[in-house]
């Protein structure tokens, strides 16, 4: 580690986990509520289970983002973070607010939770992803205001590399657009238009900006590759991110009720959204089969690799399949905007954050070469379970999605399937689909253990690679 | 990659697109807000139809229902059901919101109907006023102009 303070991301990462954790095993009852509809019904209803999951997902993800960010900054502007303990107190704040929330969820009817919290001060409650209370919303905007504060005297006093200037515009970004989960009008369409400008332009915008900086500072630490060629690149790609996701937003509009016109932009400029993560694709590939040295962390690679991969596959393929206005008539919100949500969160975002873990969490518990072999072979066996198992899920629900729509949008009104029956008649596809979510679930599990092994003789550090060098002088 | 086309240009293809779309982003926008009253009706945004959004809300509806193909998929969409239960003339469109309360009054009140395997709906211990609140509410909602979605009753 070069800088003392950059230690301070390793609380973010390891939290990060346990969230990670946690919202597997809420992916599993809802998973299991799916078919037997009343399991745990009286005391962990859908809903519940559901906002525990997709919170504990954003908020592990921001754990992340805020632990990346810690690591890399202080490394790219040569200069020690501004202030560790600010970063240290924020951890805890944000932890105990995310901790609170969640038992909030878990213990109180959410009616009840929002009367106890003084949701009518300022009502921002009972929106997708945004379920968390005011008060909640206030503390994730002090703390995250904390972050970039710190970031921004760190990087105004160091250099100011590309990566840094792309993720802090990120970061900035997220913050901007998070205020408006705080804009909730009585008019519903007002509400759904400017919720996408936190959701939208978080996922399919700044939040592709923090994952491109992310992936560059990794690629650069592990392939040697010259920062001249990885900084073109990121520009290139956070460009196109831009250009076609701005715009792109209005694949939402399609049918909330802002005019025509929007299926036509939508349409166009979301088509054109899988183009920088497949440029991310060719990147990273590109980048390892011109690397200038053999790094000891394979597995970070490995990590850096499949992350384009899959990010380009769940985001970009399954994001195409339904974007155009035509086919996301039949197909809006059905089992097919599940397959493509899974598969881009956890290809993209899920996978960027294990990736600088890889790279870091080794070098932050004093192995600069990354983990034994022993380990890394096992870190990389968790990786292809979990990455297996996530496109089982995917292509799992995209079956059901599209069962689902032949049984209850193609058919007249005289002819369709009500949504209950048509629930019923994709059971055998939902139970693939659990099935797949206990292996993803066991690849978390591998992918833990993977931290705590060492190597034959007990020893933990990469010594494979100065034996190598070794024998081949 | 040709080394004619060089890191300058492209970080100013990306200011250059980022600002350019982001300047267009807010010009449509600001179009979508001067021509939404027309599609949405807002003039019908009655209290009940806003404190029927409370309910919506504090009820955490969107937690296993859709409205408008958002939310979650665990129970049916709901900005069509007005014209699902209560289309009396059967053409497509519900007209009859005196039944369509009366059904969603029972349907409330009868919670959780307690079949073996069947997704389970809790009671939310809602008032008469509240259940008329949140009918009010779905019905403006259904008559939103989204461009003919859903394809068809069923959500």
């Amino acid at each position: 580690m070069k800088y003392e303070s950059q230690s301070v991301a390793k609380n973010y990462f390891i939290f990060a986990m346990v969230l990670f954790a946690g919202q597997a095993v809420f992916g599993l009852i809802m998973g299991l509520q799916y078919i037997v509809g009343d399991f745990l019904a009286g005391y962990i209803p859908f809903n519940v289970a559901r906002m525990v999951h997709t919170n504990l997902l954003i908020v592990w993800l921001l754990f992340g983002f805020m632990g990346a960010s810690y690591y890399l900054v202080p490394e790219e502007s040569e200069t020690e973070l501004y202030s560790p303990l600010l970063a240290r107190i924020m951890f805890w704040v944000f932890a105990a607010a995310g901790v609170a929330t969640i038992l909030g969820y878990l213990f109180v009817p959410y009616s009840k939770l929002a009367e106890l919290t003084f949701n009518e001060l300022l009502p921002t409650m009972g929106r997708e992803f945004l379920e968390m209370p005011t008060i909640t919303k206030i503390g994730v905007v002090v703390v995250v205001l904390a972050f970039i504060f710190n970031l921004g005297m760190t990087i105004l006093r160091g250099r100011k590399t590309v990566i840094n200037m792309v993720l802090i515009t990120g970061l900035i970004g997220l913050a901007v657009f998070f205020l408006f989960s705080f804009y909730l009008p009585d008019n519903l369409i007002l509400d759904k238009f400017f919720w996408w400008f936190v959701v939208h332009l978080w996922v399919e915008g700044v939040w592709e900006l923090i994952m491109g900086a992310i992936l560059a500072f990794t690629l650069i630490k592990v392939t040697g590759v010259d920062r001249e060629i990885i900084e073109k690149w990121l520009y290139i790609i956070i460009a196109l991110a831009l250009i076609s996701g701005l715009i792109g937003m209005g694949h939402h509009y399609f049918w909330i009720g802002p005019s025509e016109y929007w299926l036509w932009l939508g349409s166009i400029f979301s088509a054109i959204e899988p183009i920088p993560f497949f440029m991310m694709v060719v990147f990273a590939f590109k980048m390892v089969r011109e690397r200038r040295m053999e790094h000891g962390n394979q597995v970070a690679l490995t990590w850096a690799l499949g992350t384009a991969v899959m990010a380009f596959l769940g985001a970009g393929v399954w994001g195409f399949i339904h974007t155009l206005a035509p086919v996301n008539y039949y197909t809006h919100g059905s089992q097919i905007t599940a397959a493509h949500g899974h598969l881009a969160f956890f290809g993209a975002y899920a996978m960027i954050v294990m990736t600088i873990i890889s790279y870091a969490m080794p070098i932050m518990r004093g192995r600069p070469q990354g983990n034994c072999m022993r380990a890394q072979k096992l870190e990389r066996t968790g990786f292809w379970i979990m990455c297996i198992s996530m496109l089982g899920i995917t292509l799992a629900l995209t079956v059901a999605g599209v069962w689902q729509i032949v049984l209850q949008r193609l058919p007249d009104d005289a002819n369709a399937l009500s949504f209950m029956a048509t629930q019923e008649q994709l059971h055998p596809i939902f139970w693939v689909r659990l099935v797949f979510g206990l292996t993803f679930t066991s690849g978390i599990a591998v992918y833990f253990t993977s931290f705590f092994v060492g190597d034959a003789k007990g020893l933990v550090v990469n010594e494979d690679l100065a034996l190598q060098k070794a024998s081949q002088a | 990659m040709a080394d004619n086309f060089t890191k300058g240009m492209a970080r100013n293809i990306y200011y250059g697109g980022g600002v350019f779309f982001f300047l267009l982003l807010m010009g449509l926008t600001f179009d979508t807000m001067l021509v939404l009253p027309e599609r949405d009706h807002r003039e019908n945004i009655t209290e009940a139809v806003a404190e029927g959004k409370k309910i919506w809300e504090n009820n955490d509806c969107v937690g296993c229902h859709s409205l408008m193909g958002e939310g979650a998929y665990f129970a049916p969409e709901l900005a069509n059901v007005f014209d699902r239960y209560a289309d009396s003339d059967s053409d497509g469109v519900g007209d009859d919101q005196a039944t369509f309360e009366a059904f969603l009054q029972n349907w409330m009140a009868i919670q959780p109907l307690n079949v073996p395997g069947r997704r389970q709906m809790p009671q939310f211990n809602l008032s008469k006023e509240d259940v008329h609140n949140l009918s009010e509410f779905l019905i403006w909602t259904s008559r939103v102009n989204d461009n003919d979605w859903p394809p068809n009753k069923q959500g």
